[in-house]
């Protein structure tokens, strides 16, 4: 599940981080999810500025339903046929009303797919849509749980509308059946999803299971994590067919190329990230969920961030971009105009930190300040190659920091306030490896 | 050097301080009548004779008005000072140097702060509109990132460092119970404090100064005009206040076991008033022990003890009351609480107190006529640092 500082766009931006990790930067990104941060305002601006991508490069929201993740890779596959890479960022956060089956069998996640010319790891052989109105699952904007109609009604629209597509797929493919080695299937609808294989008519150990029983159902993020999770295991050649319900039918056939196992190589695996979570107890959910309200500290309520100074550090603020002094090397986290070492003025150059490791020097546990998660851990952090900063830490036991632990920079969602959500960085106890989803 | 100095240029002439503490009965502007009708009192002056008013305060009022509307000054100038925690000293400093360059005949200093009004816990601040990267971290929880970096420099471990910042609250809250004015007039068992609920890091809820409204007012004169209006002047030997370029934060050589500003203020400070030793030299100081931490590495940032040792002598007893250098004679913040504008003036009055023989059960006798005050405001690696040194005596040359 995700933390408390955690929201669809943050975890949207972990996953696109590593997906674009040491490649060119995409001319689009796309964001789908059912959950977005923010209606009206575009939430995938914010993933753009945090990965720190060209203005010309554009970015789009596709927000609403759990198909919205298959419509961002039918654009972002679009965008391939046209000469543009996109990144198609697919992310969720499902909550249900305590008690029912969706808070149990909800799981959060965000996967990111970037589709592209060059250094291709699975190539896109198929696709088709078998698109159907009925009234499976909904829910009504505003609401934090969804109603669903009678089981054996879904299973009774989705499996027709499967063959239908499957057998569209497998004809624009030129394949059989028989050719598919590994069937890949998402969708909220349980039911029906446990028949695809059946009726599609692949053997069970060629189904990959749902990850369910690990992450629980990530809906519109599910498609990106079990293809993941797919090409995680998947050897050269091998044909992935992802089949995903939501209001109908989606397919697309893939093909591993011989890249993908070199492109593994440092990458933890979707099940290895699934494993490294920290235990969470059920009133600090509920409270993170907005269903359980608790006492506040005798504290002021924490500010809105506002619009124009969070503008003008847009680079500092979603890009971790810092500065470095070219007379004298320094680095300075905020960037700063004055150096701190030599005194020189405006001589300096941006300098993205993200991405670089760093080392607490010293850390207190704030057990007065507002957080949703109390109390609040600060670290002071040395980066590799100089520049300091005072952060907040996230998924941290405040039993384990020590001076010299080792860190690394995540994207999160501070605080809300006045309908502001306060997107900032803050370290993280350094993971062994990184990569991959999250 | 920059840092010229005034000694013995202008005299503290009378001094008021209200009891620090909850005045759920008082508003700013009684708190303010009060002070500065005891410093008048005490100076034997009508306020008419005040040629120019500095106040300090940190959120409870803007401009002059705040202090000319319920004094009903006379159209007389009257201006509104902040700098965070040393907002009182600072207003104090400005006062001395307008006497000092000869611009006006008397000043006064007056410092204020309503803050049992806000309803909150510990400090708060409004700050301008922001892009909302800067941690929120309470003051607290900014002066405990002093306690692992410095135990761990040290060598100190977790349980002696607890004792030491026990014992640095158990003597304040001591000296404070022998304090009229405190708002904590009860001694605390070391138990108590050492098994206090965590607030931040290591410190607990008596490792923290406590919330309160209070106010404290001096009146400054050239020194030649001194004993027109009391018997018993203190003479202005030194004035330092340093803003640093807020370098811990983001230089990696920053160690968090000393305060940067403070060393250098307390450099000039000692240089002014012509102090070569002070841990012989003064009577008394007065400083910042907004947390327990803080106080323990002031010991070593104005001189005080060698760098490591300050943890030892704290346990030696070298700051008590009886001690070789006695620290905080009146409780400190630790005992009442830190109402920002007025804390620095606070100070100052008992050194007003003590090097006149007037501090009653808890008067220094070592025979030494100079005594510090020492404030900061900001957090370790980021703040402004103010020292002064006051004496009876003018110096002979």
């Amino acid at each position: 599940m995700a933390s408390y500082d955690q929201d669809t766009t943050s975890l949207g931006v972990e996953a696109a981080r590593r997906a674009v990790a040491g490649l060119p930067a995409p001319d689009a990104v796309v964001f789908a999810t059912t959950a977005p941060a923010y209606a009206d305002k575009t939430n995938a601006t914010a993933i753009h500025a945090a990965l720190g991508l060209d203005r010309a490069s554009a970015a789009f929201d596709m927000v609403g339903s759990v198909r919205s993740a298959m419509g961002a890779l039918r654009f972002a596959l679009d965008g391939c046929h046209a000469g543009r890479t996109t990144l198609a960022v697919l992310s969720d956060i499902r909550t249900g009303l305590p008690g029912g089956n969706d808070e149990a069998g909800g799981g959060d996640a965000a996967a990111a797919l970037l589709f592209g010319d060059e250094g291709v790891i699975a190539d896109v052989v198929a696709t088709s849509s078998a698109t159907a109105e009925f009234l499976d699952r909904w829910r009504t904007p505003g609401e934090s749980w969804s109603s669903v109609w009678e089981e054996r009604f879904g299973e009774t629209a989705y499996l027709p509308l499967v063959e239908a597509a499957v057998t569209d797929a497998l004809k624009e493919a030129g394949l059989a059946v028989g050719d598919i080695d590994r069937l890949v299937v998402a969708g909220l609808h349980e039911r029906a999803a446990r028949g695809v294989a059946r009726v599609v008519g692949v053997p069970k150990e060629r189904a990959s299971d749902e990850l369910g029983a690990v992450l629980g159902n990530t809906g519109c993020a599910q498609p990106g994590v079990l293809l993941a999770d797919a090409l995680d295991r998947a050897e050269d050649g091998e044909v992935i067919m992802l089949v995903t319900l939501a209001d109908g039918v989606e397919v697309v056939v893939f093909r591993a190329t011989e890249k993908l196992v070199a492109f593994r190589e440092g990458r933890p695996t979707v099940r290895e990230q699934a494993a490294a979570s920290m235990p969470v107890d059920y009133a600090a959910f509920l409270t993170w969920r907005g269903m359980l309200r608790r006492e506040p500290p005798r504290r002021p309520d924490p500010e809105r961030p506002a619009g124009p100074p969070s503008y003008r550090t847009e680079a500092w603020k979603f890009g971790f971009v810092a500065s470095r002094c070219l007379e004298c090397g320094t680095r300075h986290l905020p960037p700063d105009r004055v150096c701190l070492t030599c005194g020189a003025v405006d001589q300096m150059t941006p300098e993205r930190l993200a991405d670089v490791p760093a080392t607490i020097a010293t850390f207190t546990v704030d057990r007065l300040a507002f957080s949703l998660s109390p109390p609040v851990v600060v670290a002071v952090v040395d980066f590799d190659g100089g520049g300091r900063f005072q952060c907040e830490m996230a998924d941290v036991d405040r039993e384990q920091v020590a001076i010299g632990d080792r860190v690394e920079m995540t994207f999160r969602r501070f605080y809300t306030a006045g309908g502001v959500h306060n997107y900032f960085w803050k370290a993280r106890p350094a993971r062994a490896t990184s990569g991959g989803q999250d | 050097m920059g840092s010229k100095g005034i000694r013995d240029q202008v005299a503290i002439v009378g001094m008021g301080c209200t009891p620090f503490r909850e005045h759920w009965d008082k508003s700013t502007d009684d708190l303010l009548v009060d002070s500065s009708q005891a410093a008048l009192a005490a100076a034997g002056m009508e306020i008419d004779a005040v040629d120019a008013f500095w106040l300090g305060t940190m959120g409870s009022g803007i401009s002059g008005l705040t202090l000319s509307r319920p004094l009903k000054i006379d159209y007389k100038p009257v201006s509104r000072l902040e700098n965070m925690c040393a907002t009182g000293s600072d207003a104090f400093r400005n006062a001395c140097y307008a006497v000092a360059a000869g611009a006006v005949d008397a000043a006064m200093a007056i410092g204020v702060e309503k803050l049992k009004d806000g309803g909150f816990s510990g400090l708060t601040t409004q700050f301008p509109p922001s892009d909302g990267t800067t941690v929120p971290l309470t003051a607290p929880a900014m002066f405990s990132l002093l306690a692992p970096a410095y135990a761990k420099k040290y060598g100190v471990d977790d349980a002696e460092l607890k004792d030491v910042l026990t014992r640095i609250a158990w003597k304040n809250h001591r000296n404070g119970a022998r304090n009229p004015l405190a708002q904590y007039r009860k001694e605390v068992a070391k138990d108590v404090i050492c098994s206090s609920p965590l607030v931040a890091g290591p410190l607990g809820i008596f490792d923290c100064s406590g919330v309160a409204d209070g106010s404290a007012a001096a009146i400054i004169v050239r020194a030649e005009d001194a004993y027109k209006y009391t018997d018993k002047p203190l003479f202005v030997k030194a004035l330092s206040l340093v803003a640093g370029p807020s370098a811990g934060p983001i230089d990696p050589t920053y160690d968090y076991t000393t305060f940067h500003e403070v060393v250098r203020s307390a450099v000039a400070a000692y240089r002014q008033a012509g102090v070569d030793n002070p841990r012989a030299e003064l009577a008394m100081a007065e400083v910042h022990d907004c947390f327990t931490p803080t106080e323990l590495v002031l010991m070593e940032d104005l001189g005080f003890t060698e760098r490591g040792m300050a943890w030892k002598e704290v346990l030696a007893g070298t700051f008590d009351l009886d001690g070789e250098l006695p620290v905080n004679p009146d409780g400190g913040l630790k005992s009442f609480g830190h109402p920002i504008g007025a804390s620095g003036l606070r100070m100052l009055f008992e050194c007003w107190l003590q090097l006149r023989g007037e501090a009653g059960e808890r008067q220094i006798d070592n025979g030494r006529t100079l005594a510090l005050t020492h404030n900061l405001g900001g957090a370790p690696g980021s703040c402004v640092s103010f020292v002064s040194i006051v004496g009876s005596e003018l110096t002979e040359s």
